[in-house]
């Protein structure tokens, strides 16, 4: 799966765009997160507040139950700050 | 309904002809733009990181939200990206309507979502050059705001 990270959340994975594959028992955006953050140190720190990392799949923001079934790509990022 | 997301500066009187457009049916265009403050003086940069492609997106979302909810005649909606300099403009909304409150209500429904929703974040660089930059917090009062319309 192509995995895409902005802002902090990117400087503390250390990339911008990655792809994976994921292991079965992944079968959510929430779980998704959880199995990044046992990666190592740099994604642990990314994923510590799980609960404020927001996901957009295919471009849509959802929410952490969201299945992974019929997406292609995963972004993940901090609560947004435009405007 | 126009979009843009770019690293350009707007034309803000510009904008609003082009939406008003002499359509005799207008009586009220409504205007906000959004600048870059120098934070008393502390910030030399502010840098804008966005999602191409989900931007753009999210914010033809917004504005058909808004254009589903009040009767419209037009929205224009410009976000820059980039690194911007104290005083540069960051965003602009701007609304068309026969009447005045949908106008000015659209558009402040339009920042209010904008805010929470469009996948923007800044970063600001300091003056004294004593960091390499901190990651503006969202505030809890942004969520709050949008949540006036829900």
């Amino acid at each position: 799966m192509k995995l895409l990270y902005f802002a902090w959340v990117r400087e503390r994975v250390g990339t911008s765009e990655e792809s994976r594959d994921l292991p079965g028992s992944v079968q959510t955006a929430g779980e998704l997160k959880t199995w990044l953050a046992s990666i190592d140190e740099g994604y642990a720190y990314a994923f510590e507040d799980q609960a404020i990392i927001r996901v957009a799949l295919d471009k849509k923001l959802v929410e952490d139950d969201a299945s992974l079934a019929d997406a292609s790509e995963a972004a993940f990022f901090p609560p947004m700050t435009g405007g | 309904m126009r979009i843009a997301v770019q690293l350009e500066p707007f034309d803000v009187g510009a904008e609003i002809e082009a939406l008003h457009a002499r359509n005799p049916a207008i009586g009220a265009v409504v205007s906000f733009t959004g600048y870059c403050r120098d934070e008393g003086g502390a910030l030399a940069t502010l840098e804008l990181e966005h999602f191409p492609g989900m931007a753009e997106q999210a914010l033809a979302e917004i504005a058909e939200a808004a254009n589903d909810r009040w009767p419209l005649q037009g929205v224009t909606v410009i976000h820059r990206h980039g690194k911007l300099a104290p005083g540069d403009p960051i965003v602009l909304v701007v609304t068309a309507s026969a009447h005045r409150r949908a106008a000015f209500e659209a558009a402040d429904f339009l920042m209010d979502y904008l805010k929470t929703r469009a996948p923007f974040w800044k970063k600001e660089h300091p003056r004294d050059g004593t960091s390499e930059g901190r990651w503006v917090d969202a505030k809890a009062a942004d969520d709050q705001d949008a949540g006036r319309w829900s």
